[in-house]
């Protein structure tokens, strides 16, 4: 007969999860414990984020993405939260890991992959995640063809992600109402049991359209259980779509003449109305295509160009585009940029 | 006895938190992680049976000591290693091995000896747990 | 040749110095060995040689008279010369640099066409390469500093039998360097108490034990029963282990018929390892190589004897190119030096011999004396092996020069223990895997290493002896031979 597990010898061993105690390298290492803070002392906040450098961080989501005021206001609550955290823990007041699993609603193109990429960085600087680093995943990554594939392949894609984030986009496939015998629901309980048992290790970031989400977590309460920030990115209004292209153009080097500038605002209002519109996306691609034309027209001129005929974009290279077009009431399938 | 087999089998068994150090000392390296078991220690018994495949592209320890526990609580009675692979042209081999669980009891080797001409002496090493079919060799325990 | 246009200002301000003509030396220089505009080819053999010509002696025509004298030239201009296609034959020396801050020596550059050499041979690239060169009179002294084996004639080799990957897979050793010991005293013991230091320092934790280069047949102990009681040892110590381990043994004799029959009975007495000297020459090394690779016996090789060639900076050959030399004879094990011990090994000289043995492709480095690039294709590298005057209290410097591919011998290290031989091989194996742990831990071991090793020391004894037995010893001596460290070459 064996021993019972709770007792069984292991030679030194030490059970999972248990810290080094006694044995071993604890003794090699000098005490790296903190001291506890007295109750009297006090502690600079400020000095304490300055030190992270999460500030680099603001700046560059600031930088980067025009916009999604409350999506910024709610990483700043986040790390507030964390860094308070910390405060606590020097005089010794314990918190319990927090829950930091997300779902990021909202349109393509609104700045969910950049804004994740962003937290993950945030999130590792303020000492919560030991890497910081970000897998990107969809259903296809997480759930297989046959009996006995989805749990390894889901586990695989954890073990890839731990230490960082792992973004789950359009995570609402991962669950088919129309099918209970669908192998995604095996990924979800996988994933459920890895978001409770492995906070300290990974962060699970669940992203798509709003209504969809909506019922995916009305169908999976315990996934909805487990996440603790729902944060919704908007939409962009004209103004911002705008300033996204002004942006864009200056990074690749290029300008508007004014007669440009109105006919690239009259592009992003006819385009916003039409079909597959995926905000910060589609002003890229708009922008892709208008070089396109403006390298043509390039090649056709026959006189020598200067520096400025070649980062200079004119109305013609915008109006060639289907938006306008199509806004004279034809219709095709494919992004009309 | 104790089967030194392994880098690290002269130093007391290491805890979790130094394992973890190593995995990750590999994973920095970009070498790949596998984790492998046996009941039979015999030191010619190259291939031990893989728990899943090797681990690429991770970034963390985490995930790699996942598995050593996963492993440890189904076959609590084996040998258990963690290996390292180093896939660079010029190596192609394992970079780092060592042994993460051990049976409770180790009864060794006998050495078997068979006299042949000239004062020439065959040896045979021989596990005494091998006399048990595998599965049931330390103390009956899978 | 004669017809050969050379270099003309320096040719004519050569030609009237009459005394040139009374150290014995003919123009070579003059005959097509000095070509400053020869473009090496990729086929070629490279030579660098440390030249100190005799006084009056300018060194192209010294570097040429080498390039001539290791190739197709003699004394005299010799017509039949004229039935050959002799200017592809001809050796050329292609560039002279003054060693600097050295009065009289420089660095002659040569180029030999593969087609002068046989394809692997190591006898037929050193008769030509070091054959008649080293005794000529219009030098003082001469020094084989290193040479480019071209990738064309690597391959012609058969290389190390096994190499460093297969042998640690065949031992089933990974992550650390490998540990051994040479039985002391050198000379003796009986084979039965011979055998029982095998056993006591293999149980304790080493890897390997090793005769030593002078452990043949003697009255006192004669091969066969050397092998019996060293391979009793080392089965007892597997049994005690669970671990494969080996006795290096050796096999040198006095004809190549003695060899084979104590490595076949070596071979089938069991041993992974058998050992040879570099005193029985390089063809024998070659056919031992081969042997090893046909019988699955790892091969380690003693540099007996280099010394008296290795050493001196101005005269002899250097040992990157012994090394060189015996990696394409195909040895899996070559001391190459300790750093820290009690034998010759300046640390960069030392780190470049290292290269040599493990490396793929060495690139030019003048701070480890290697002075051209060498491409080893894809021939295994040999296990470097550090012996001599080392103990567990160095693990950390150890590490730090020596790497993780090399076997670390710590002879008197081990068997010198005062609580005896397995206890000092304990003490080396602690040590040794406390070092790759904290390093590995990404801790500054060399730094820390004392306080690394008396950690580990709390947990075993025998460590803790041995620290306080040679905790403090160290050979401090200047090196004879270090690398010239040449930052800006200046041009002659």
């Amino acid at each position: 007969m064996s021993e019972a597990p709770t007792t069984r010898i292991r030679f030194g061993m030490s059970s999972p999860g248990q810290k080094s105690a006694g044995e071993g390298a604890s003794e090699e290492e000098p005490a790296s414990e903190e001291q506890t803070l007295p109750p009297d002392a006090r502690v600079d906040l400020a000095k304490e984020r300055e030190s992270t450098g999460i500030d680099e961080v603001f700046e560059s989501l600031d930088a980067d993405l025009v916009g999604l005021t409350p999506v910024k206001t709610r990483i700043r609550e986040v790390a507030a939260l964390l860094l308070v955290d910390r405060a606590r823990a020097q005089f010794g007041v314990s918190t319990s890991t927090p829950n930091l699993h997300m779902s990021f609603t909202g349109s393509p193109g609104t700045g969910k992959t950049t804004v994740a990429m962003r937290m993950a960085d945030m999130l590792h600087r303020l000492g919560y995640l030991r890497r910081g680093h970000l897998v990107s995943v969809t259903r296809d990554d997480l759930v297989g063809q046959y009996v006995g594939h989805t749990a390894p392949k889901t586990k695989e894609v954890l073990k890839r992600a731990m230490g960082g984030v792992l973004f789950i986009d359009e995570a609402y496939y991962l669950y088919r109402e129309d099918n209970e015998r669908d192998y995604g629901q095996e990924s979800i309980e996988i994933l459920l049991q890895v978001m409770e048992n492995h906070r300290e290790d990974i962060v699970v970031i669940l992203a798509g359209y709003k209504d969809r989400m909506d019922a995916f977590f009305a169908s999976n309460p315990g996934m909805s259980s487990r996440i603790a920030h729902h944060i919704d990115f908007p939409d962009y209004t004209l103004d911002e779509l705008d300033d996204i292209g002004k942006l864009l153009l200056r990074a690749e080097g290029y300008s508007l003449t004014p007669e440009g500038e109105q006919t690239f605002r009259k592009y992003l209002e006819n385009r916003k109305t039409q079909p597959r519109f995926a905000n910060a996306r589609s002003v890229r691609n708009a922008i892709e295509r208008a070089r396109l034309r403006h390298a043509s027209r390039m090649m056709t001129t026959d006189e020598a160009v200067g520096r400025d005929e070649l980062t200079t974009l004119m109305p013609e290279d915008f109006l060639g585009s289907r938006v306008f077009t199509e806004a004279n009431g034809e219709k095709s399938n494919s992004d009309p940029a | 006895m104790r089967i030194t087999q392994g880098t690290f089998s002269f130093l007391p068994d290491l805890t979790d938190d130094e394992i973890t150090a190593q995995i990750q000392y590999a994973l920095d390296n970009k070498w790949p992680c596998s984790v492998e078991f046996t009941d039979d220690p015999h030191p010619r018994n190259v291939y031990w049976d893989m728990w899943g495949l090797p681990m690429f592209d991770l970034t963390d320890a985490a995930g790699v000591l996942a598995e050593v526990n996963a492993c440890r609580k189904a076959k609590p009675e084996h040998y258990i290693r963690l290996n390292a692979y180093n896939a660079n042209y010029g190596k192609q081999t394992v970079a780092l091995s060592f042994i993460v669980q051990r049976p409770s009891d180790e009864p060794g080797f006998r050495l078997d000896r068979q006299d042949a001409h000239d004062r020439t002496i065959h040896y045979t090493l021989h596990p005494y747990a091998a006399d048990a079919p595998p599965g049931r060799r330390y103390n009956g325990q899978q | 040749m004669a017809d050969t246009e050379v270099n003309g200002s320096k040719q004519g301000t050569k030609k009237k110095k009459a005394d040139r003509w009374s150290a014995g030396v003919i123009p070579y220089a003059e005959m097509g060995y000095w070509e400053p505009d020869y473009q090496p080819k990729d086929s070629d053999i490279l030579c660098a040689f440390r030249i100190t010509p005799q006084p009056g002696v300018p060194p192209e025509e010294a570097g040429a008279a080498v390039a001539g004298e290791s190739s197709t030239a003699t004394w005299t201009v010799v017509w039949t010369d004229r039935l050959t296609a002799h200017e592809h034959y001809q050796a050329k020396c292609y560039r002279v640099d003054a060693v600097p801050n050295t009065e009289g020596q420089y660095i002659a550059y040569i180029a030999y066409d593969i087609d002068l050499f046989e394809e692997g041979s190591i006898a037929n690239l050193t008769s030509s390469i070091i054959g008649n060169v080293f005794g000529f009179k219009a030098l003082k002294a001469l020094r084989l500093e290193d040479m480019r084996i071209p990738l064309h004639y690597v391959k012609t080799f058969q290389g190390p039998a096994h190499g460093i990957i297969m042998e640690r897979e065949y031992l089933d050793k990974f992550g650390r360097p490998l540990l051994g010991a040479t039985t002391k005293p050198k000379l003796g013991l009986s084979a039965r108490n011979y055998g029982r230091v095998v056993y006591e320092a293999l149980r304790g934790g080493l890897d390997f034990t090793k005769d030593d280069e002078n452990i043949n047949s003697q009255p006192f102990m004669r091969w066969r029963d050397r092998y019996l009681y060293s391979m009793e040892g080392v089965n007892r110590a597997i049994a005690a282990t669970g671990e494969v381990k080996g006795h290096y043994l050796n096999v040198t004799a006095g004809t190549m018929e003695d060899m084979y029959e104590r490595a076949t009975f070596a071979k089938e007495v069991g041993t992974v390892i058998i050992m040879i000297d570099l005193t029985i020459g390089y063809t024998a090394i070659q056919s031992m190589a081969k042997f090893a690779r046909a019988n699955s016996l790892i091969l380690h090789l003693h540099r007996a004897g280099h010394g008296t060639y290795t050493r001196q900076k101005n005269h002899g050959v250097n040992f990157r190119v012994i090394a060189k030399w015996m990696r394409l004879a195909g040895v899996d094990h070559i001391h190459a030096g300790t750093v820290v011990g009690k034998l010759e090994g300046d640390p960069n000289a030392t780190a470049g011999y290292y290269d040599t043995c493990r490396e793929m492709k060495q690139p030019i480095n003048p701070v480890k004396g290697i002075f051209f690039d060498q491409d080893w294709g894809s021939m295994p590298g040999m296990m470097p092996v550090a012996s001599g005057g080392i103990h567990a209290g160095q693990m950390g410097d150890l590490l730090h020069y020596l790497g993780e591919d090399v076997v670390l011998q710590f002879g008197g290290g081990t068997i010198g223990h005062p609580m005896g031989i397995a206890a000092g091989a304990e003490a080396n194996r602690v040590a040794l895997e406390a070092m790759i742990k904290a390093r590995n831990e990404g801790r500054d071991y060399r730094k820390e290493a004392q306080d690394i090793l008396k950690a580990a020391a709390k947990k075993c004894s025998a460590l803790d002896v041995a620290l306080s037995t040679w905790g403090d010893i160290s050979f401090n001596y200047e090196s004879t031979d270090m690398p010239d460290v040449v930052e800006t070459p200046t041009s002659t």
